[in-house]
């Protein structure tokens, strides 16, 4: 094929590496600490004593009956996340043979291997283009804690320094049998939340959304 | 045409970011490819995103406790990087390996690298379209490949089966009956597999010409692997530079002459047969001694550097290990099957579009973690 | 076999060619001194007999006072291998000739031990890190790095 070889690019890469070192730095500064899991929610419903509505209920089987991922299986880890596809272990069967390339129509991250400190911006990107309702699966050693790369230079100690996570399925890698009962378990706490919103607590929520 | 479409249109190329999150990108891998309409004209690739330190790692492990970290360098075919690595530490440490353990190496190595290329070319037939159907089929197989190394190690993926010194233990009395019925069930899988597969003309079409390696330039990047085999490069290290006890077997080399995606393909599909042909003759041929050597917990080599590569189903997977006459090794370098096959994408993308460029990088097989260690 | 071509041979012959520039010799690997690398690597490539085509990889070894470059080489059609090794003695920024011109395969293994080791290569047609980021401190693998 004859191609047009006088038409040179017009981006210097140059410029392209240093502003992405310049991000991956902030990101690095800005993720010491962990993320506080999102289950603080379970405890004080339970306090409020929470009776679900039947639509809360259809609404949450819904969900969670249907959980669609997006993709992110950086390493070892998604090979058994693909096997777990894979007609033993069909995921299928809960709805979940769905794997999205693109985050605007998931609502389930699987995080399938080890985050380097180079790939965290592009995951926290993928995760802060979800839309709500949306969950996350810490998926083997590496994703709980950084696993057996925990000391080196480059790995990220475990996926909540950058994002939330629900649920976390040790193992390295842990078998699709433990995945699925990780996605089990995700579901049962996606049972559990109320949807519909209390009308008494509206001036409450109201308010709270005009500070976020 | 041309002349008329340039006084029409004023285009511009444009730059494409290809990853690092790509359901065809085998990992994390990332382009910048540079367009002109749908046409590539450069590809700039960056690395990098699955950096984890693995060969500085090593340097604060003993020499055993490096073997899982080994495991997880491609991550596809975990037994193959354990047992390079092994070699290597025994080529530095002159450690004799009994033949049972070799028997056990050879099968278990094959039987990785049928499992290996299921995944390779579901993926490539993947990323050309057929998304699902041949890539679930031969993950089916692939895991009867997983029941038999579970039998060996307990461990799906993941081995770290292999010691310095033979195998971790010996294999338990049903794995050879159990060995003797896949390889019927595989004959005649890759038979059907590659009738419905062989004159499939979307596969031709979308394959056949497409992304070519000449010769010279695959020498020259350093190519090798089912990669170079394609290209018409006659070289297979179980042959060449024969290691463990592949003088014993009767198998041929499969090459390629075009070295376009297809050709790439086809190699893949005879290599699976070969391994058959290997796995039956050394099912055959297994003494019974023992599987290990016996060897202190905490292997010592003495002060030196050594250099072992094997025939990993990416292409030469080589171990360069240099020792201080510590428990740790000084300095362990792995030499980069993937990160070096990927040198000559630049030349093999050119002036295709970006639909060939996805198939065209899914016919190289590579794995990240491999690449960026 | 790929037999490893005894280092005699070629350091007989390495010496014929370009006096001074081999400086010791092991059992199967050759040191050059860096500023004769570039001659003595085309010479190896083009030479009747020996015919190193084949870059087999590139790494580096930080031995405290020398950085150590260690390059092996394999000859398709004589089926013999050789290692080359070249020597750097400065800590801050060591520098080696590129042997990219010669051998593609030398692209991404030269940036790769010019990130992780910080050693540069003269002529390298692109050389900048490849798999840490651009503001990385430091060169990781060095063994004087600290986190």
């Amino acid at each position: 094929m004859e191609i047009n070889s006088d038409k040179e690019s017009i981006y210097s890469s140059a410029e392209l590496d240093c502003d992405e070192g310049l991000i991956i730095e902030e990101v690095k500064a800005s993720s010491r600490k962990s993320i506080p899991d999102p289950d603080a929610w379970l405890d004080e419903d339970l306090k409020r004593n929470i009776i679900l509505t039947s639509v809360d209920w259809v609404i949450n089987w819904a969900r969670r009956s249907s959980l669609w991922t997006a993709v992110c299986y950086p390493a070892c880890c998604g090979m058994e996340w693909m096997a777990s596809l894979s007609p033993r272990f069909d995921l299928s069967r809960f709805g979940m043979e769905i794997m999205r390339a693109s985050p605007r129509q998931a609502d389930l991250m699987i995080t399938a291997g080890t985050l380097t400190w180079k790939m965290a911006p592009n995951v926290r990107r993928i995760y802060n283009q979800m839309p709500e309702p949306k969950w996350v699966i810490a998926m083997g050693a590496c994703g709980i804690s950084g696993g057996i790369f925990r000391s080196s230079y480059n790995v990220v100690p475990g996926y909540n320094k950058i994002i939330p996570v629900d649920v976390y399925v040790p193992g390295c890698p842990p078998r699709p049998e433990a995945l699925i009962y990780g996605i089990q378990m995700l579901q049962k706490k996606i049972n559990k939340e109320k949807v519909l919103p209390d009308l008494s607590e509206l001036p409450n929520t109201l308010q709270k959304g005009k500070k976020e | 045409m041309t002349t008329t479409r340039e006084l029409v249109l004023n285009t511009e190329p444009f730059l494409l970011n290809i990853g690092p999150v790509h359901p065809s990108t085998h990992g994390v891998y990332r382009m910048r490819a540079t367009l002109d309409g749908e046409v590539v004209i450069d590809i700039e690739p960056v690395f990098g995103y699955l950096h984890r330190g693995i060969e500085k790692l090593m340097e604060e492990r003993s020499y055993t406790g490096c073997i899982p970290l080994t495991d997880r360098l491609d991550y596809v075919s975990s037994m193959t990087n354990n047992l390079g690595y092994c070699m290597a530490v025994e080529k530095l440490a002159g450690i004799k390996v009994p033949e049972h353990a070799e028997y056990i190496r050879v099968i278990a190595a094959e039987l990785q690298r049928i499992a290996n290329h299921c995944l390779a070319i579901g993926a490539m037939l993947n990323d050309a379209g057929a998304l699902g159907t041949p890539f679930f089929y031969l993950w089916r197989e692939r895991e009867k490949i997983y029941d038999l190394l579970e039998m060996l190690c307990g461990q799906r993926l993941m081995h770290n089966y292999m010691r310095i010194g033979g195998v971790s233990q010996d294999m338990p009395e049903e794995f050879l009956p159990a060995l003797k019925k896949l390889i019927i069930q595989w004959q005649r899988f890759i038979e059907e597999f590659d009738f419905f597969l062989k004159q499939n003309e979307i596969l031709i079409a979308r394959a056949k010409g497409v992304g070519v390696l000449s010769r010279e330039l695959a020498i020259n990047c350093g190519i090798s692997g089912p990669v170079a085999r394609a290209s018409g490069i006659k070289r297979d290290l179980r042959k060449d530079d024969s290691y463990l006890i592949y003088d014993r077997f009767k198998f041929d080399i499969p090459t390629g002459e075009n070295g376009d995606c297809y050709d790439r393909y086809r190699v893949r599909i005879e290599e699976m047969r070969q391994s058959l042909r290997i796995l039956e003759q050394a099912r055959k041929q297994v003494p019974e001694v023992p599987a290990k050597a016996e060897l202190p917990h905490l292997v010592h080599p003495p002060a030196g550097e050594a250099y072992a590569h094997i025939e990993a189903p990416k292409g030469e997977l080589g171990f360069y290990i240099v020792s201080d006459d510590s428990i740790a090794p000084y300095r362990c370098h792995v030499r980069p099957t993937s990160l070096i096959n990927l040198t000559a994408l630049r030349e093999m993308v050119r002036g295709w579009k970006v639909a060939d460029l996805i198939i065209i990088f899914g016919s190289i097989d590579i794995t990240m973690g491999e690449v960026d260690r | 076999m790929t037999a490893a071509l005894s280092a005699e041979e070629i350091i007989s012959q390495l010496n014929d060619k370009f006096p001074g520039a081999v400086e010791e010799a092991g059992a199967d690997s050759v040191l050059v001194k860096s500023d004769s690398l570039l001659a003595a690597a085309e010479y190896l490539k083009t030479a009747k007999g020996l015919k190193f085509d084949y870059l087999n990889y590139i790494t580096a070894v930080d031995y405290y006072q020398y950085f150590e470059v260690v390059y092996m080489l394999t000859s398709l059609e004589n089926n013999h291998s050789i290692t080359l090794k070249v020597r750097c003695y400065t800590r801050d920024n060591p520098t080696v000739p590129s042997i990219r011109g010669l051998w593609q395969g030398a692209d991404f293994q030269e940036r790769e031990v010019y990130d992780l080791m910080g050693i540069t290569f003269e002529g390298h047609p692109n050389l900048k890190r490849i798999f840490l980021w651009d503001g990385f401190p430091g060169h990781p693998l060095r063994k004087d790095w600290n986190q």
